[in-house]
């Protein structure tokens, strides 16, 4: 039987308050166990609630980056349940009237699949502490460090077909929020985290399947894996005439499966209802303009202005301005080198690469924008080669400082004085009787290859200096000469 | 001395006729006298108490002081107070020293006030009768076989032995001015909002509120304007400005329009006190009110309405008393589960675990629609009716209680008897409006309460009223048998 994949995703973003969502403690990672945790986020008895109006904002600025109703009265509800890292016995979240209604996000897959994922609605709410299970002797410590960080919840519609779009969709949205600025988009330390709806039907079945939910993946590479693990599984399943249980699972990457973790009916009742400590959320029209007011250009706009703007291929476009950092960035390269491909190239390529080597984010780039852009200033003015302009990268990488600094101290300058290259040529030719013969030799139409040979000993008498154009004319004329 | 009111002690301390420390020495030996025979108070904080007065006495010799500097006061042990037990009456917080205060605890402190200590409740504010307290019941100073009525009956019957010349309580259906009435004394309840929820023990957030209780009016006018107030910390304190509720005591109540409800007046309330009630509202007319029957056609509905939404809101607040962080925990428990179960089994009483069960049933899957929508619903009709009612007359009058005060036990075992006791009490609380007890009588040498009901925020309205009724009458004067002041 032919299958048909159906995901929704449930994923929370952590929104870049500095204080928390119901208390002024900080919101800031990495902290001592329960140094940012206050007398309301340890729910000492008594304390109450205070909303913070820049989560809501930030809510506010997400929906209307997705073309989302903005809820203009949300309600704060309380979800029930017990655990050690919920402080107060319920989660704050929103549920019947949440800020973000229905809206919509497009995707496009690495393979061209392009589709509208259905927003069925975003909602805030706080996220719980930490239980930490090793080193207390079979005891378990909490850090309630992270308990009452905003969260914006978000949950598509059941839109998509294949793990490749749902990690489209997840990539989009990771787009969205850094560029909006509303998340630090850090998915290691858990500022974006995802829950998979997965279920199958056979082809052309209306009905969906029964669904599993598959908890708290943290990053694109295992939202596809998760699925496709879920998706085979489901399917063999089913074809060995069982049935698939609706429960939650958890995706185990290191076996690359999921498991059990709960069923359905040991789903807690939630006992959900609206928390009395904090008034409905109200906002107006103008709130709502004022905050459209603030959006700054979304990726889809920039990636087209990439493609007409500067000519980048869809893809490069695609890639440049999926996270706003690296985005800003390449515009801060072209404006300084003034060569919007040389940009792309290098920004894709030789800093991705430094940047992957040494798990470092963009931002925290050690060569900035502007140095980069000083660097293919040089390339382009033939100061440097481009092999040449890889070695100062590395050393501006390593050591700081500008590209004009590191060439003059490491003496990089290129060498284009024709009298300087031509003397060198000479040299070589001198001491290459063998290579000479066998140029004068070979058919007119062949020698244009065998150049490399020379080119190579000239470069290595420069230490690669010299440049590679005005060598390559000097070679090929006095070579021809020798022809005559 | 001790049958002194606040403002009078207010102006011993102005004329130099004693001092702070004096004065709190004195409350404080008599507290340590008397109190075994009452058991109001819980802790009782004699050494902050002392440093508080030395520095009300240091703070008027430089002339800077308020109305209440130097006075004592007492706080119900459901509000935080820094550096002491606040344990709600329950085993479940016994060991809960609280980290900070209350705003109101500090917006007393401010105002120079001097804490005596803390009193005994309800356990987590719930009951009628103070006899749910981890700490043991509260005795009625007007009888000690007799309870004072609850949940603030340790603040209730404190004032009323004078061991105390005013207090804090909590009022989430009736508990400030159930108890008022029965210990007859004076009690308000504030609108809701009109008070810093912050920093007071939660037990339905919607309906508690903080207020003032004291011989008189006029004291609880002075309290008031300590505590009262908006409070950034509280999302549901009212921003509105503060006023001072003692300036329109004076006011002649001459052409007020007194509603009296028919619903109040029904078979269920005892003669005597029926009676007590007419004899004021007569009071009243002398001083040139107008009186009219109204109606309140869901005063029925209140109680099963109120025993849904409390309880509700009660099973999630207490949640998080879960022998994880603070308080309780019970011995060794073997795993998380046990750890949950033992701690909150242990830790609470039974009028506590019968609400969180009530509460969480009625928000339970499946039944949501039917109780807890159902009861909101109520609530708005509720609402409704007295501001229909508000709209016609300035003030509600009828009794707080059906009956004066009860003998312990009486109720106890019988819980739908105890929650009747505040028929009159928790519409107050449903609908938002403030509402004050005033001692109004005596039958068979009992105190009566008089309930007076105003629109929301008519705190000021219904002090002067009150004052008014104080200042033609004597009732909030009378002592208690045998009592010695």
């Amino acid at each position: 039987m032919e299958w048909e994949v159906v995901i929704g995703l449930e994923i929370h973003v952590q929104l870049s308050t500095k204080t928390k969502i119901f208390s002024g403690a900080s919101t800031a990672f990495g902290a001592e166990p329960n140094t940012q945790a206050c007398a309301v986020d340890l729910a000492l008895p008594g304390t109450l609630p205070v909303f913070n109006e820049n989560a809501l904002r930030m809510a506010v600025l997400f929906g209307l980056a997705v073309n989302a109703e903005i809820g203009k009265r949300s309600v704060f509800e309380r979800k029930n349940y017990f655990y050690p890292d919920l402080p107060k016995g319920y989660q704050t979240t929103q549920l019947a009237e949440p800020i973000v209604g229905p809206g919509y996000i497009d995707i496009e897959t690495d393979e061209g699949v392009q589709r509208r994922v259905g927003l069925h609605h975003a909602h805030l709410e706080e996220d719980a502490g930490k239980s930490l299970h090793e080193d207390f002797h079979g005891m378990s410590g909490i850090d309630l460090n992270r308990a009452g960080t905003p969260l914006v919840e978000i949950v598509s519609d059941p839109d998509m077909r294949s793990s490749k779009e749902a990690a489209a969709y997840a990539r989009k949205v990771h787009a969205i929020v850094t560029t909006l600025g509303i998340c630090d988009g850090n998915m290691a330390e858990g500022s974006m985290r995802c829950d998979c709806n997965v279920s199958i039907r056979p082809k052309g079945q209306e009905a969906l399947g029964t669904r599993t939910e598959l908890k708290n993946i943290n990053s694109f590479r295992f939202i596809e894996r998760a699925i496709d693990t879920e998706v085979a599984r489901q399917i063999d399943l089913i074809e060995d005439g069982g049935t698939v249980v609706q429960e939650t699972r958890l995706y185990d990457p290191d076996k690359n499966e999921t498991r059990s973790m709960r069923s359905k009916e040991e789903a807690n009742d939630y006992r959900y209802f609206p928390c009395p400590d904090l008034l409905p959320v109200v906002i107006d029209d103008d709130y709502i303009e004022a905050v459209r007011a603030t959006l700054p250009e979304l990726p889809d706009a920039r990636r087209a202005r990439f493609t007409s703007e500067y000519s980048l291929s869809e893809y490069d476009a695609g890639v440049l301005s999926a996270y706003r950092a690296q985005a800003d960035y390449y515009e801060q390269v072209v404006k300084q080198c003034g060569d919007a491909k040389l940009a792309a190239n290098w920004v894709m390529g030789e800093l991705a690469k430094f940047l992957n080597q040494n798990d470092t984010d963009i931002k925290d780039s050690p060569v900035t924008a502007d140095q980069l852009g000083g660097l293919l200033v040089r390339i382009k003015d033939n100061t440097i080669s481009g092999n040449i302009a890889k070695k100062v990268f590395e050393l501006m990488w390593s050591k700081g400082g500008s590209a004009d600094e590191i060439i003059e101290a490491e003496g990089l300058k290129q060498v284009t004085d024709t009298g300087a290259i031509e003397k060198i040529v000479d040299d070589v030719i001198a001491n290459a009787d063998k290579q000479v013969e066998q140029y004068k030799a070979a058919e007119p139409d062949k020698r244009g290859k065998m150049l490399g040979f020379f080119m190579g000993q000239v470069m290595k008498a420069t230490g690669g200096k010299a440049n590679p154009g005005a060598v390559t004319g000097i070679l090929k004329q006095k070579l021809d000469a020798l022809c005559d | 001395m001790f049958d002194k009111t606040l403002a009078e002690l207010a102006q011993g301390l102005e004329r130099g006729d004693f001092s702070s420390t004096e004065l709190t020495q004195a409350y404080l030996q008599r507290i340590n006298a008397l109190d075994s025979q009452y058991n109001s108070f819980i802790t009782v904080t004699e050494e902050q108490a002392l440093a508080q007065a030395k520095a009300a006495d240091e703070a008027r010799a430089t002339g800077n002081t308020g109305a209440l500097c130097g006075l004592p006061i007492a706080h119900k042990d459901l509000f935080c107070t820094q550096g002491v037990r606040t344990s709600s009456a329950s085993k479940m917080l016994d060991n809960f020293i609280s980290p900070y205060d209350a705003t109101i605890v500090s917006r007393l402190k401010n105002a120079g006030t001097v804490t005596l200590g803390k009193l005994n409740m309800d356990e987590f504010a719930m009951g009628s009768s103070n006899e749910s307290s981890f700490y043991g019941p509260v005795r009625n100073p007007w009888g000690t076989d007799r309870v004072p009525g609850g949940s603030s009956g340790g603040s209730a019957a404190a004032v009323a032995a004078r061991l105390t010349p005013a207090a804090t309580g909590s009022d989430t259906g009736g508990s400030i001015r159930q108890p008022a009435a029965l210990c007859g004394i004076t009690g308000l309840k504030p609108t809701y909002g009109r008070v810093s929820r912050y920093g007071m023990i939660a037990f339905a957030s919607s309906l508690d509120q903080a207020g003032p209780m004291a011989r008189t009016a006029e004291d609880c006018a002075m309290v008031l304007n300590a505590m009262a107030g908006f409070d950034p910390m509280d999302s549901t304190s009212a921003e509105r400005d503060s006023e001072d509720y003692t300036a329109g005591l004076n006011q002649p109540l001459a052409g007020l329009k007194i509603g009296l409800p028919k619903e109040y007046f029904s078979a269920a309330l005892d003669a005597g006190v029926a009676e007590q009630v007419r004899n004021a509202v007569a009071e009243f007319e002398k001083l040139g009110a107008s009186v009219k029957e109204v109606s309140l056609p869901n005063t029925e509905l209140c109680i099963p309405a109120y025993y849904i939404l409390a309880p509700a809101e009660a099973s999630s607040n207490l949640s998080r008393f879960d022998g994880v962080r603070y308080g309780y925990r019970c011995e060794n428990p073997v795993d998380l589960e046990d750890l949950y179960k033992r701690s909150r089994g242990e830790g609470f009483g039974t009028e506590v675990k019968r609400r969180i069960m009530v509460g969480a049933y009625a928000l339970s899957a499946g039944y949501y629609d039917a109780y807890y929508n159902k009861a909101q619903q109520i609530r708005r009709m509720i609402q409704q009716d007295f501001v229909a009612v508000l709209n016609d007359v300035d003030v509600i009058m009828g009794p707080t209680t059906p009956q004066t005060a009860f003998k312990l036990g009486e109720k106890s075992s019988d819980p739908v008897s105890m929650y009747m006791e505040d028929i009159f009490t928790l519409s107050l609380n449903l609908a938002g409006l403030p509402g004050i007890s005033i001692p109004c009588g005596q039958t068979n040498g009992l105190p009566v309460g008089l309930q007076i009901i105003g629109n929301y925020f008519a705190e000021s309205k219904l002090l002067n009223v009150a004052h008014q009724f104080q200042q033609a009458t004597d009732w909030h004067k009378q002592t208690p048998a045998g009592l010695e002041v």
